[in-house]
């Protein structure tokens, strides 16, 4: 058993320990929760070589300070935060060396909403129902505080100084929807007026749901105060009772009697998490063979992410201490630092 | 129970939730038959363990499946709900087995129970009837949903048919029993709402902690057994179970 840890010094308003989160509870209440942008966990994994089901920290707008009791590999990804270990900086979308009594420090959103700070061997809290994603909503964990020390599971080592190029996502854009329960209770001119609309993320956004703001008329169903409820799924877009709408993250609540416009696949639910604040959306229908080809495309790109790693090429201009460099030594950096592994 | 209630035009329906969930519809309103119907639908969705199907869930007159369109196109899965659907009278489906009732002890009007008397006269009765009625009721968990465990109960007499507030109010307690359109709910957490505030319980629906996580099942039956503050507050200081005094039977 790992005695690793990770300690949190000061920490921003929201953070919490995200993973893929806990499927399968939807008959009993529990949404699924898990990382707002699952993309970045799965880089973050790519970057680090190991397993996309481990747990990481998410940072909502802003990170915090953290200290390790060990040497810890980390990985940066998600919204680009600016960061730096003891006042180094860091490169975003990369793996580094957080060394042993060193300070990381992760500051605001530059740009979206979430950035995730990985740890080589993941985040090794108890899990509860099978997962160690935190839900607010349903009680199960809490924000991180200056104090809580993280456990930091086993890692089998690997390199450091590793980037990728992260999918775009921090800018808004299209959003690919399709049909849900209640689209049929719009009017085709409403439907139509929804995907002709610029939608803004509304301050009044969290992991259960974005509320988008708009200029315009209310969008209204026929007989929206009269629905039965009925369950809920991450990705819908419920019209609320002043037309609207909201789209709804993964510690949405599971039923609901609000109609709901359409559902947002799968692919492109990262973009509304991480559209930051003047950020555009806009909606486009699909029909569903063309939402399953981009699924698939999605789910081949997921499993490509660890081939699309690439060495993180230093910038001089970054670099002040440039001299201080080993430059020769630098050359031999491609070999495994582990001895064992150089025998091989 | 459930007697022969005309199926409801246009039904049962499946409808698309989404690139990655189905739902069988039973009714577009509440009744006996039509949660029955879901139940078993579910049931039976859950027990044939289909591939591609990754979780199937019901709302109070509807089954949900969520399932993988890579592994299970969205034409075969349609096919064979219908297929499903025509195979039996689902509206005369059995009640699901292993049910249970549950007498929850509650606070029941004043401090704790702030709108029972508005409750009581948007229902036409007086405080007390309200009171002996609310306690003489035997509501069926008829779905779980919305918050971790939360239980959806009825129905209640017709004439507690009364409508949600406009106005919510901001805060209302865990374990607090509360009111609209003959359902009676528990809730799983502080939550604002709409729903009249009408007692309160020292039950916990979700207790991540316990071997059985959720309190309540569909199916289940609850009922209240009146006690006053003190009593909550004693119930409070020894349960540390989270049924918050309650006593369980088996009922088949």
């Amino acid at each position: 058993m790992s005695t690793r840890s990770l300690t949190v010094v000061e920490a921003g308003p929201s953070m919490t320990v995200q993973d893929a989160g806990r499927p399968g509870y939807l008959g009993e209440g529990l949404s699924r929760s898990g990382a707002a942008d699952a993309l970045a966990l799965a880089e973050g994994a790519a970057l680090l070589g190991q397993d996309a089901g481990l747990a990481a920290v998410e940072m909502a707008g802003m990170g915090g300070a953290f200290r390790a009791s060990d040497d810890i590999r980390i990985a940066l990804t998600g919204a680009p935060m600016r960061a730096d270990i003891d006042g180094a900086r860091l490169a975003w979308n990369a793996s580094h060396l957080l060394p042993a009594g060193a300070v990381l420090r992760v500051g605001a959103a530059e740009t979206g909403n979430y950035g995730y700070l990985h740890l080589g061997g993941g985040v090794s809290v108890p899990p509860v129902l099978g997962s160690r994603a935190a839900h607010l909503a349903a009680g199960l964990g809490r924000a991180l505080q200056a104090g809580d020390s993280l456990p930091v599971g086993d890692d089998p080592g690997g390199k450091t100084g590793l980037t990728l190029e992260p999918a775009p996502r921090f800018g808004g854009g299209e959003v690919r929807i399709t049909e849900s329960m209640q689209t049929a209770l719009f009017s085709d001119d409403t439907r139509a007026r929804f995907e002709a609309t610029d939608f803004n993320r509304d301050a009044r956004a969290n992991r259960m749901g974005v509320r988008l703001a708009f200029d315009g008329a209310p969008f209204a169903a026929r007989g929206q105060l009269a629905i039965l409820s009925e369950v809920i799924v991450p990705g819908d877009i419920q019209m609320t009772g002043d037309g609207t709408p909201f789209v709804l993250l993964p510690e949405c609540q599971t039923t609901g009697g609000y109609p709901r416009i359409a559902t947002v696949i799968p692919p492109d639910m990262a973009r509304v998490a991480q559209a930051g604040a003047g950020a555009v959306l806009r909606f486009r229908f699909v029909d569903h063979d063309e939402g399953v080809a981009a699924l698939s495309r999605h789910r081949a790109a997921l499993a490509d992410l660890p081939r699309t790693v690439r060495p993180l090429l230093r910038d001089p201009a970054q670099m002040p201490d440039l001299l201080s460099y080993h430059l020769i030594d630098g050359a031999v950096s491609a070999h495994d630092p582990d001895p064992e592994g150089d025998r091989q | 129970m459930g007697g022969a209630v005309p199926r409801p035009d246009d039904f049962p329906a499946i409808a698309p939730v989404g690139l990655c969930g189905m739902a069988v519809r039973f009714a577009d309103r509440l009744s006996e038959p039509a949660n029955r119907a879901a139940l078993a639908f579910r049931a039976a969705l859950e027990s044939e363990g289909r591939d591609g199907v990754e979780e199937v869930s019901t709302s109070l007159t509807s089954a949900f499946v969520r399932f993988d369109p890579l592994h299970l196109p969205h034409a075969t899965l349609e096919t064979h709900l219908r297929d499903m659907l025509a195979a039996q009278d689902w509206y005369a489906a059995a009640l699901p087995g292993g049910r249970r009732h549950f007498r929850i002890p509650c606070v029941l009007g004043g401090e704790h129970g702030p709108q029972l008397a508005d409750a009581a006269e948007a229902a036409g009765l007086s405080e007390a009837q309200a009171r002996d009625e609310l306690c003489a009721a035997r509501p069926r968990v008829l779905t779980i949903g919305f918050a971790p465990g939360q239980p959806y109960t009825g129905e209640l007499p017709a004439h507690w048919d009364i409508p949600r507030l406009k106005e919510l109010t901001p805060k209302v307690p865990q374990g607090a029993l509360v009111v609209a359109i003959r359902q009676l709910i528990i809730f799983a957490n502080d939550t604002p709402t709409g729903w009249r505030h009408v007692g309160q319980t020292a039950f916990r629906c979700f207790r991540p902690e316990a071997d059985e996580p959720f309190a309540l099942r569909p199916g289940d039956e609850i009922s209240l057994r009146a006690i006053d503050a003190e009593e909550l507050h004693a119930i409070r200081e020894r349960d540390d179970s989270g049924l918050g005094g309650a006593e369980v039977e088996e009922i088949g």
